[in-house]
């Protein structure tokens, strides 16, 4: 299957997540992140498990395409657990190999962490990446941002970029498959010989494909000109964002969690988790 | 009659750099575009046409000569960013590659570009959008990815982008030239049903003479020179000065000069193939009575 990059891994639905406002999701998700990093005990972990949990089922996304979102994370979680209980020294040793000792500690922080790890990546691409389109969350950013724009940050024009990002990488990955056909056509070899023979190889490719990139981007700016783009001052929007009630209720809803975590973290001692 | 466009003596150079010469695309060009009036420009391949156009969108500013668009002078020193912004949201073009002229990623997102940039409020937006896709009949894509849709398809989303800024006047720069007959025809329509019933003044570039045979007037570029302009049923009844410039003619025409040539008594400005074949039946039978 030819992945969408306009889409990114959007899922289609209808979900509460997926009506949320791509602003308040922004924000969410930064709290979310920042409450997951507060979290230190079981008690506050379990309950972040839950709420996540809770946020996977409102989106009524599948899990198998959550495992798959998971597996290109899975070599850091290995990797993070692995250090963990290798290097951990606590008061409970385990099994004791003289060069590496594991301890009880090590093993239930490595737990944590990767639990920790596992609900920030769920967490998140249930506010963004399998709820919002990336056209949605680019304009989300732009309009969170305005207010910097006062100070001359150039957010419309990094949002313009993006969009214009969006719309061009399919047809430059097309590009790219024709310009290769084209080569192959002629005799050039991309699969086999030594990597420097390979990466000489390219250089058929990469050339034409800039020359077409640089026309084309020519042949845009001359359209978008006389499609009356003067840049973002005086411009409108169709889709105009409008927070609802929920959109509030969901800020509140996170706000009320982190809170929670810091209470638990404080009142409920014992198995924090250290990192 | 109040004239959209009008173009006095235009000249235009491409600047040539080292070795490469100045290309003197356009010498002494004059025409008229009338209000609401349909014009085909015809020309081979080199012959100015995409460059007019530019000069006429305010894409590229022309060596000598004027330009009045709504008897606004928009060319010389004084000519403000404002007037400029005013002539482009009055004369809008459709390239000949959709690809390189769609700008989001989603088909209505596109087709709002436009307008978003003329500043319009948002339920005003959405009305012309749809308006715009269902008047090139792409209303069940408008969720969809361009990158997605056939060459054909795309340069619909194209038309509905400009259809959308309702202007006075579009430019189609061998728009339909990516079509299948099929498609060409519906692009055509569509190009009529805005010069007929919204009233837009429609210049069309092409190549297909049976398109230009549908036009008010028609204007002939030859090496950067106005051939000849007139009507279709005008520029048509001279084949010979076409074959010269490299064009053809539409083949109704053909048939009827052959004819005319062997003796026949026909008219040569008919494009209709039920006329054309009611008129070599008429001039037959009227031969057929002299022989006897
Ligand atoms: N960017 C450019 N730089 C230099 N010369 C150019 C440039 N664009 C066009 N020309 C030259 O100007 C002349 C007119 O080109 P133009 O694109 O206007 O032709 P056209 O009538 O639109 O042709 P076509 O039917 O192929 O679209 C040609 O001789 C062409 O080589
Ligand atoms: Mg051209």
């Amino acid at each position: 299957m030819k992945m969408d990059i306009a889409f990114g891994q959007y899922c289609e639905g209808n979900s509460i997540l997926h009506r949320l406002d791509p602003r308040a999701k922004l924000i969410i998700s930064i709290i979310y992140i920042v409450v997951l990093f507060l979290a230190k005990n079981v008690f506050t972990f379990a309950l972040l498990t839950l709420t996540t949990m809770a946020l996977v089922i409102l989106s009524g996304i599948s899990l198998r395409v959550i495992a798959g979102g998971l597996k290109p994370i899975l070599f850091i979680a290995l990797f993070t657990a692995i250090i963990n209980i290798f290097f951990f020294t606590g008061d409970t040793l385990l099994v004791d190999l003289k060069i590496v000792k594991i301890y009880l500690e090590g093993l239930f922080n490595a737990g944590l962490i990767v639990l920790r790890i596992v609900l920030l990546i769920v967490s998140t691409s249930m506010f963004l990446t399998y709820t919002t389109t990336p056209l949605a969350l680019t304009d989300g950013m732009e309009r969170l941002l305005s207010p910097l724009a006062k100070i001359g940050v150039p957010v419309h024009d990094f949002s313009m970029m993006m969009t214009i990002a969006l719309r061009f990488i399919p047809t430059l990955i097309e590009e790219t498959g024709k310009i290769m056909n084209a080569q192959k056509a002629r005799g050039a070899d991309f699969t086999s010989g030594g990597l420097i023979k390979r990466a000489r190889a390219i250089i058929p490719i990469i050339i034409p494909l800039f020359v077409s990139a640089f026309r084309r981007a020519g042949d845009l700016a001359t359209a978008m000109e006389c499609r009356c783009y003067t840049g973002g001052a005086g411009r409108t929007r169709m889709n105009v964002l409008h927070a609802k009630w929920y959109d509030f209720a969901f800020v509140l809803a996170v706000t009320a969690l982190g809170a929670a975590v810091v209470l638990m973290n404080i009142y409920l001692p014992g198995y924090t988790v250290t990192m | 009659m109040e004239n959209t466009i009008e173009v006095k003596n235009l000249c235009f150079t491409y600047e040539g750099y080292g070795d490469v010469p100045d290309v003197e695309a356009l010498h002494d060009v004059s025409f008229t575009v009338e209000k609401g009036s349909f014009t085909a420009i015809l020309g081979h391949n080199g012959s100015g046409k995409s460059t007019l156009a530019s000069v006429l969108c305010m894409l590229s500013e022309p060596a000598s000569g004027e330009v009045y668009i709504n008897g606004k002078l928009m060319t010389g020193e004084d000519v403000t960013d404002e007037d400029v912004f005013d002539a482009r949201r009055r004369v809008g073009m459709v390239f000949q590659n959709p690809d390189n002229q769609i700008v989001a990623s989603v088909v209505e997102e596109d087709v709002a570009f436009g307008c978003e940039n003329l500043g319009l409020p948002p339920a005003e937006i959405r009305r012309r959008v749809d308006d715009a896709l269902e008047c090139v009949g792409m209303r069940k894509y408008a969720r969809h990815s361009p990158h997605k849709l056939s060459g054909g398809q795309k340069q619909r989303v194209a038309i509905a982008g400009v259809i959308a800024m309702k202007r006075d006047c579009i430019i189609f720069d061998e728009s339909t030239a990516m079509l299948d007959p099929m498609g060409r025809r519906e692009v055509m329509e569509t190009i009529e049903y805005l010069n007929k019933v919204e009233g837009v003044t429609v210049i069309l570039i092409t190549h297909y003479m049976e398109e230009a045979a549908r036009a008010d007037r028609v204007i002939v570029m030859n090496g950067g020179r106005v051939l000849t302009t007139g009507t279709p049923g005008e520029v048509f009844s001279e084949p010979e000065l076409l074959w010269d410039a490299d064009l053809d003619v539409p083949q109704t025409t053909e048939l009827l000069y052959r004819m005319k040539k062997a003796g026949l008594d026909v008219r040569l400005d008919i494009f209709d193939f039920e006329e054309c074949a009611a008129e070599i039946a008429r001039a037959v039978k009227k031969r057929q009575s002299e022989v006897k």
